[in-house]
């Protein structure tokens, strides 16, 4: 089966800023994959160059095996949930229905009425008169109506108070275990993926700084405690992403194949947060600078050190 | 029929949660043989997980041989758990206290206590796996 998503050398430039600077991506079908970093990294643009609303200034993009394009068998396989989730607001829930019936060749329907009856939805109520949570599962219901193989869904649940945030990933991951569809949604919180997610890329700073399936990223990160350690004589393996040091104890958070073998490290495993966060920080996303801003100059010369 | 839950806390990834759920509900007897556990639509549509996670959790109940999957109808308990090492929980629960007891007169406090327990049982685990 192709990739839901592969991009190579992918780039878009706005003037002179790169708001997406070499992306190299490989995400296989299957997964529900959380696209994180902090506003502004360049998300929305990476997730609108998947769905050909822009065209990349360097670098090639594909999707389900073809570039985006806005040929309709194209469009047909993949569903798009733009920021916000923007719905009419003078068009009623039933007039959003007959919509998508009109546009979408693979329309379902039967689907589409069963979820407005289940959300409670009025098809004679107008969309601007909505809840945000309500516009949110318009939104989901139109998209995945169209029955796309690859649902791509922009910052869906950030506008939303906690109990509509639920309900809305409750019946996104309904769809997924219903009809296999591999999704890849957005958010600039790690806990909002955190139990939906089973691969997450995080992008920061225009650039993709780590992705994998969850569960690998999880087994390849400690976090080691132990007395102070010079980073330049760890093996070969253990890549350092944050270090901390006082005059006694360093702290470091590692990524590692292997296991650690020094016994004077206490090695915990990491969650998927803490995780995210050290990468971010990593990549300069943080906006305090901590004591220990060295660590790549430190992390550069262990590699040619050894 | 169970429902799980969810600790996002625990540090336990959720698909192990679910499994220690199951095998706890069959130890305290709310699971039995045969009894068909939620569905995976069930499972995700209550606690919005990723549907793979409670597949995993499954197909690591059919490893330990407690479960068994009925395409298209369900996940079933096929097997029963604690019933034979239950005989053995007595004697060894009389030899903790005993050990605990004998712990506090040496002078630990609680989480020295804690601390020690642990520590042994990781590099107990340490050395069935060297």
């Amino acid at each position: 089966m192709s990739p839901v998503l592969s991009a190579r050398g992918l780039g878009k430039r706005y003037g002179r800023r790169w708001a997406l600077h070499e992306c190299d991506l490989h995400v296989p079908a299957g997964h529900v994959v959380g696209l994180v970093g902090p506003n502004g990294a360049g998300k929305t643009t990476l997730l609108h160059l998947a769905v050909g609303l822009l065209t990349p200034t360097a670098g090639r993009i594909e999707v389900l095996g073809n570039p985006p394009s806005d040929d309709p068998a194209q469009l047909a396989r993949v569903g798009f949930v733009a920021q916000d989730t923007p719905t009419y607001s003078r068009l009623t829930v039933g007039d959003h229905l007959a919509l998508g019936a009109h546009m979408n060749p693979h329309w379902d329907g039967a689907m589409a009425q069963r979820r407005i009856e289940d959300l409670d939805l009025d098809p004679k109520q107008r969309a601007g008169t909505l809840s945000g949570g309500q516009r949110a599962q318009l939104a989901l219901t139109l998209a995945v109506a169209k029955r796309p193989e690859f649902l791509i869904l922009d910052e869906p649940v950030a506008s939303l108070d906690p109990l509509a945030r639920r309900e809305f990933l409750q019946d996104l991951m309904e769809v997924v275990a219903e009809h296999g569809v591999s999704v890849l949604l957005s958010s600039h919180l790690v806990a909002d993926l955190e139990r939906v997610c089973d691969y997450l890329v995080v992008l920061v700073a225009s650039r993709v700084q780590v992705a994998g399936e969850v569960e690998e990223l999880l087994g390849t990160h400690r976090r080691l405690t132990g007395p102070r350690h010079d980073i330049d004589a760890l093996p070969r393996d253990q890549y350092v992403i944050e270090e901390s040091h006082t005059d006694r104890q360093s702290t470091l958070l590692v990524r590692c194949d292997g296991p650690v073998l020094d016994p004077s490290w206490t090695v915990e495993p990491l969650g998927l947060e803490d995780l995210v966060l050290a990468y971010m920080e990593q990549a300069g996303g943080g906006t305090r600078r901590r004591r220990s801003s060295n660590a790549r100059s430190n992390v550069a010369k262990l590699d040619v050190a050894q | 029929m169970i429902e799980f839950h969810l600790d996002s806390r625990s540090g336990v990834s959720p698909y192990l949660q679910i499994v220690q759920q199951v095998r706890q509900a069959m130890r305290l007897g709310l699971l039995h043989q045969g009894d068909q556990l939620p569905t995976v639509k069930e499972v995700v549509a209550q606690l919005a997980i990723n549907p793979n996670t409670v597949l995993k959790a499954y197909r690591e109940l059919e490893h330990e041989g407690l479960a068994s999957a009925r395409p298209g109808v369900g996940t079933f308990v096929t097997g029963s758990l604690g019933a034979e090492s239950l005989a053995a929980h007595g004697p060894l629960r009389q030899a903790l206290q005993r050990w605990i007891t004998k712990a506090r007169r040496a002078g630990l406090d609680d989480e020295s206590i804690e601390a020690l327990f642990r520590d042994s049982f990781r590099s107990a685990g340490e050395e069935d796996i060297a």
